[in-house]
């Protein structure tokens, strides 16, 4: 019998070590390994699993391989796929890193940063209107982002007080509409 | 010690991370450049530029990186900054580990309810206003230059940045290949 432990943190090494272009383009591969080959989730508690591990904080695709590794074998096999995750990007930016750190004052490398350099600021500018667009903004809720950015930028105030901010604010704005809409709230209830 | 401070800030980033990769970076950002000065922006567009163009999730890849760059720049040997991308890394992912397990454990069937998609509601766009602040952060002189310090170079990054910025989000370029196209123009016309 193979173990499940060194079978699991393969795969996941597998899942890190082929995906590029971050957490969301990892979805179809997870799929494919956890769902068609290994049967270790049905697809239904795929779904599930993706749309609980979207709406927790910190890395999607290491949230997936917890989950699934727990799933699996408790912590300690949450553990192992977390680390089988994690391990790829780790040794490959470390060796990018201690090789970059010796070429950074080659000229031909320095010139292609400085164009590479305001490429990825427009990276980071395409979405911010990618998720406003999905985040269905209206007359009542554009003030927020705007007051974000404003106090992040112009203040100095850290994103992190933002996010509690914005997360108690939601959560209080929902409390208080729906007191006045029972119905509702006894329907999703039940 | 910079290694206690590495991985308070990168827990604490990995706890507050909402919105994936894009809206962790804007936290990473806050942290490693604007209240700890370990990286200054360049380093930080640099750090974000390698995490694209390699495999895996870009919160670990800028971790890992952060973490050596950080320990490097305040003057440690290399095997000392190995164990600061393991720190922050490590950090990083703890509190996933612990939130998953808690959230398999008790809280699976609670995760659908009005609570939490009341919280959303003011999270989602707070994301959209972290990540604009995040770019508009990141237009410094050290990913620009400036018109006093070198025209050419300003002028040049401004279209740069416009290009690719037109590219990705209206003909939906591939970053990756933005990217590269921007570093080949960088090695004509910035040499």
């Amino acid at each position: 019998m193979r173990n499940i432990y060194w079978e699991s943190f393969k795969t996941f090494f597998k899942i890190g070590l082929f995906t590029l272009g971050g957490g969301y383009a990892m979805i179809p591969l997870i799929e494919e390994e956890v769902v068609n080959k290994k049967h270790w989730v049905s697809k239904e508690d795929m779904l599930d699993l993706i749309a609980i591990a979207q709406s927790c904080p910190g890395v999607f695709a290491i949230n997936i391989a917890i989950f699934i590794g727990y799933k699996l074998r408790k912590t300690r096999g949450a553990i192992v796929t977390a680390a089988g995750t994690a391990l790829p990007s780790f040794l490959i930016i470390l060796l990018i890193a201690i090789f970059f750190h010796q070429f950074k004052e080659n000229k031909v490398v320095a010139a292609l940063f400085r164009g590479i350099r305001p490429a990825v600021v427009a990276l980071i500018a395409v979405p911010t209107f990618n998720l406003a667009k999905r985040a269905q903004l209206n007359m009542f809720t554009l003030w927020i982002p705007i007051v974000s950015a404003l106090v992040i930028w112009l203040l100095g105030v850290s994103p992190i007080w933002v996010i509690i901010v914005a997360g108690v604010g939601g959560y209080l704005y929902g409390k208080f509409t729906s007191n006045g809409n029972t119905e509702q709230n006894g329907r999703t209830a039940s | 010690m910079i290694f206690i401070k590495l991985f308070i800030t990168f827990f604490e980033i990995g706890l507050f991370g909402f919105g994936g990769g894009y809206g962790m970076l804007s936290l990473i950002q806050n942290e490693t450049v604007e209240h700890w000065h370990w990286l200054n922006s360049a380093e930080f567009t640099d750090i974000v530029a390698i995490s694209q163009m390699t495999p895996g999730p870009i919160g670990i890849n800028s971790a890992t990186y952060c973490g050596y760059t950080a320990v490097i720049n305040a003057g440690y040997s290399v095997p000392m900054a190995i164990l600061g991308s393991a720190t922050a890394t490590f950090a990083l992912v703890l509190p996933s580990l612990i939130l998953m397990i808690l959230i398999s454990k008790m809280f699976m069937r609670y995760m659908h309810n009005r609570t939490v998609e009341s919280v959303f509601k003011g999270l989602r766009p707070a994301v959209v206003g972290l990540l604009a602040a995040a770019t508009l952060l990141l237009m410094t002189p050290e990913n620009f230059s400036t018109p006093k310090e070198n025209l050419w170079q300003f002028c040049i990054s401004c279209f740069l940045f416009a290009a690719s910025f037109y590219g990705v989000m209206f003909m939906k370029i591939n970053p990756i290949r933005m990217i590269l196209y921007c570093a080949v123009a960088g090695l004509v016309l910035l040499y």
